[in-house]
């Protein structure tokens, strides 16, 4: 195959990863819908609207309740699932012919950043969800998904092309590499601790008698999710720590003879390993355990988000590849 | 960890038999006081604190102009603001990262780090001789508590469990009918090694810039440079740098070579540099060559020579009113846009009997548009020169060094066209003008190309980077590392021995591992087989 053909392969295969991502969230936002009336505590038969007004039970057509509810919802889960896999495999193959396309790795501009950063997120979710039960955060992730996706197909598109020649360097395909996959796992960590927060908020609800949605109900309990939260951004903090300040400074040293400027992608990228250094330090503080050090990992994903999307259209520097 | 934590924390802050309140300041003069404040500054929420204050203060560097990376946006920013700057410059606002209060901020934080780990360190060597302690009291209060009966007898119970604890590698003691097991030592060895590493890492930095130079200079091929501070275009020494420290070498540029995308959207990008040099590392030593790209630095004794940029230098000749050759040669042009317009000046002070002076763009591929002529690709297709021209009295020789970059205009005279306009003109290589009233010509002979070359020598570097290599190594001993203690206990009722096993996570909230389920079903299938 040729270089145009690969390039209208990829151009074929990421909308349509993208479109799957859409239908996923679809499937997973199904899942969630189907246990968001809240049911009372006490009179578990009786189901309550989102306004409040009470739903007779059995009110479904085919007239039964909780048992088939629940398999429905987890129907839709399973869906949700597959089609976040079916999605990613095209989306791989897309990321992967763009690079055999432009004849180096693929993410020598934003649209390409964008396509490749997103395919880390989905890979460090499906490599999660082969160890445990994550599938709790499929709406999310599929959502984070479909709208990054989406906006680099719409709005950063750009042809195929060579890089700049600051940008030939195997230093380069370490750094960002790293810095993707860590940035995929930011991103999942920052998903699952926004979720711990909503879900220990419901739980301290409850335990003052207020109920809990069969949704929220359904998902892991907090400490469970912050568990979860923890494993991914030990995972992705030394990958991180090695891609921004190992491979990154050495390939500033070859292609622009010196190791570190404070440029601002530099000095933003130190921000966020700083931020998720005071998150472990603050798992390990009285009084910053828990609900706090879950808003330090949200802020180190909106700081890791900023470096990402906010630097390159905002803030001028010599890490200038977003090709706009 | 939380034994560390609890031996640093609850360590008496003062003899003298007070409680170990530490929130409150204690009224004990200058030395309790002093004592309190150590023991706040190496707290886990001061180093909380500090990290926190190391985020925010390192963004207002990303977001004001700084003067190590872009001194004329700083001078703009000047002009356009000059209240509010006098106001950044006051807080060092234009160069954060060197500023006292930036400085202090991370000087607090390693003080801070240095305080709390020394202790950590002396606590762990103790803990690493220690053996793994006796099963506390009630052990069905601990996490993964099993309890059960078994026909085996109590020293065959006590062995098979610590045969299996043995094969997980954890430490084993063996107490009165009952193991205490413990692994995991190493999280907190790699913690302190995390720790340790990132003060290596702030040496190595501050290595570098105390001992290290940077300089830039712009060389024309077919030129050469040696190596010595008056030949710099710009130079950085670093504090304690001597102009010894420079090593003896000489080089000369003899090609370069750029090329560009020539179609698609990114037409005009560069595709490669290329720049063919010879160098001597000391005058006596051989001569040798080296295609200098970028991302492929030459390196000479630890100092590296990088290539940083390049551009268009036009050969132009100057002749005065007399007839006499004033100039002739390359003037080097700085590049304006991504297509190369390039803006340069040429000077002929010596012209006779007036001084002439040009100023202008040089264009590798030039058009006319309705803005005039521009440059439209980066490579030299269609070059062209277009300049204005100036005349004025021989100047005086003042010694004052003059920017070859710029012409100072205050004692010159435009030349006009003879109808009133500025007197501007446009050429080819080869073509020639005359100026008005006899006063001289200049013809644009050819062009020659040039590059900035950076030269630079940061000796800490390698301390640095070995120190964070090192610091990831101890992260990911500190992260993966799961510590956790295993009991087992047993004791005979009713002729039947009665085993209980329970653990203790002693890392951040992992739970314990499958090494109780594996004892119990050990000793079970032992029950079934007697
Ligand atoms: C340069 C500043 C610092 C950075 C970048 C930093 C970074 C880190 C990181 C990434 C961890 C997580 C590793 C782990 O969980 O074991 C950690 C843990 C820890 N740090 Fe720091 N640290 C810094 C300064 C300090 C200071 C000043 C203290 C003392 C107050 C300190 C005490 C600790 C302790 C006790 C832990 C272990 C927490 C646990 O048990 O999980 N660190 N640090």
């Amino acid at each position: 195959m040729n270089s145009a053909t690969l390039a209208s392969l990829s151009n074929l295969l990421v909308p349509t990863a993208t479109v799957i991502y859409t239908l996923a969230l679809l499937a997973h936002t199904v899942e969630w819908s189907s246990g968001l009336r809240v049911r009372k505590p006490a009179e578990q038969k009786v189901l309550v609207g989102a306004d409040g007004a009470e739903i007779p039970a059995g009110a479904d057509a085919d007239g039964t309740d909780e048992p088939d509810r629940s398999s429905r919802w987890q129907q839709a889960s399973r869906i949700g699932v597959l089609l976040t896999v079916l999605a990613f495999v095209m989306h791989a193959g897309g990321v992967l012919t763009r690079g055999l396309a432009a004849g180096r790795v693929p993410w020598g501009n934003m649209y390409e950043f964008a396509i490749t950063a997103s395919l880390a997120v989905a890979a460090v979710y499906l490599f999660l969800l082969t160890r445990q039960r994550l599938e709790w955060l499929g709406l999310l992730v599929t959502f984070v998904l479909a709208a990054t996706l989406g906006i680099a197909v719409l709005a950063l598109y750009v042809p195929a092309a060579d890089l700049l020649p600051a940008l030939h360097s195997y230093w380069l395909v370490i750094h960002v590499s790293a810095a993707a996959v860590a940035g995929g796992g930011f991103t999942v960590g920052g998903l699952a601790s926004i979720l711990y927060l909503i879900k220990s908020r419901a739980e301290a609800r409850e335990a003052d008698g207020k109920p809990m949605s069969a949704a929220l109900r359904r998902v892991p309990s907090s400490a469970g999710m912050d568990a979860v939260a923890y494993k991914v951004h030990a995972f992705a903090f030394p990958l991180w720590t090695f891609g921004v300040l190992v491979a990154g400074p050495i390939w500033a040293y070859y292609a622009w003879g010196r190791a570190w400027g404070w440029d601002p992608k530099e000095v933003w990228s130190l921000v966020t390993w700083v931020v998720y250094a005071a998150y472990l330090h603050a798992r390990a503080t009285a009084g910053w355990r828990g609900r706090r050090a879950a808003w330090v990992a949200i802020a180190g994903w909106v700081v890791f988000l900023f470096n990402f999307i906010g630097v390159n259209l905002l803030l001028s520097g010599i890490h200038a590849y977003s090709g706009l | 960890m939380s034994e560390v934590k609890e031996h640093v924390e609850t360590e008496p802050v003062m003899s003298g038999g007070k409680p170990p309140e530490r929130p409150e300041p204690p009224a004990l003069g200058l030395v309790g006081w002093l004592r309190w404040s150590w023991r706040q500054l190496t707290s886990m929420k001061t180093a909380l604190v500090l990290l926190f204050l190391l985020a925010l203060g390192a963004v207002p560097g990303s977001l004001i102009p700084q003067i190590p990376v872009d001194p004329i946006k700083v001078s703009d920013f000047y002009e356009a603001n000059p209240s509010l700057a006098s106001w950044y410059d006051k807080f060092g606002l234009f160069d954060v990262y060197k500023s006292v209060w930036f400085s202090a901020i991370y000087l607090l934080l390693f003080i801070s780090l240095i305080g709390c780990v020394v202790p950590r360190l002396q606590v762990y060597l103790k803990a690493l001789r220690a053996r793994p302690p006796k099963p506390p009291r009630n052990l069905n209060r601990l996490p993964g508590h099993q309890r059960f009966e078994t026909d085996a007898s109590e020293a065959d119970v006590l062995a098979a469990a610590h045969q299996e604890l043995r094969k997980r590698r954890f430490r084993v003691e063996t107490y009165d009918g009952a193991i205490g097991a413990e692994r995991g030592y190493l999280r907190e060895a790699g913690n302190l090694v995390f720790h340790f590493s990132l003060i290596l890492t702030l040496v190595g930095v501050a290595w570098g810039s105390l001992f290290g130079y940077r300089g830039t200079v712009l060389v024309v091929v077919g030129n050469g440079f040696s190596n010595a501070v008056a030949q710099y275009d710009d130079f950085t020494p670093g504090r304690s740098f001597t102009p010894d420290d420079l090593p003896p070498f000489t080089l000369t540029v003899n090609s370069f070579k750029a090329t560009f995308e020539t179609q698609g959207p990114q037409r005009g990008a560069a595709r490669s540099f290329d720049a063919g040099i010879t160098y001597q590392e000391t005058p006596e030593s051989p001569e040798k060559s080296y295609d200098l790209q970028v991302n492929h630095p030459l390196s000479i004794d630890g100092t590296k020579v990088h290539l940083l940029g390049h551009g268009y230098a036009p050969k132009v000749t100057v002749r005065d009113g007399k007839g006499d050759i004033a100039f002739s040669g390359p003037s080097p042009f700085l590049p304006q846009d991504a297509n190369f317009s390039s803006f340069g000046v040429v000077k002929a002070p010596d012209a006779r009997p007036a001084q002439l002076g040009f100023e202008g763009f040089f264009l590798p591929t030039a058009v006319i548009d309705q803005r005039g002529p521009v440059s439209v690709f980066p490579d030299a297709v269609n070059p062209a020169l277009v300049l204005t021209a100036y005349y004025g009295r021989p100047a005086d020789e003042t010694g004052k060094p003059q920017s070859v970059y710029q012409l100072d205009k205050t004692k010159l005279t435009q030349f006009d066209d003879g109808k009133g306009d500025k007197l501007r003109f446009q050429l080819a290589p080869g073509q020639s003008i005359d100026l008005p009233d006899g006063r001289g010509s200049l013809t644009f002979d050819s062009y020659d190309q040039w590059v900035k070359l950076q030269i630079s020598h940061t000796p800490g570097l390698n301390l640095a980077l070995a120190g964070i290599l090192l610091a990831i190594l101890g992260l990911m001993g500190s992260l993966f590392v799961h510590p956790r203690r295993t009991w087992v206990r047993v004791r005979t009722e009713d002729g039947r021995t009665v085993v209980e096993v329970a653990g203790l996570d002693r890392g951040p909230e992992r739970g314990l591992g499958d090494e109780l389920d594996a004892i119990s079903n050990i000793l079970n299938r032992k029950r079934e087989q007697a």
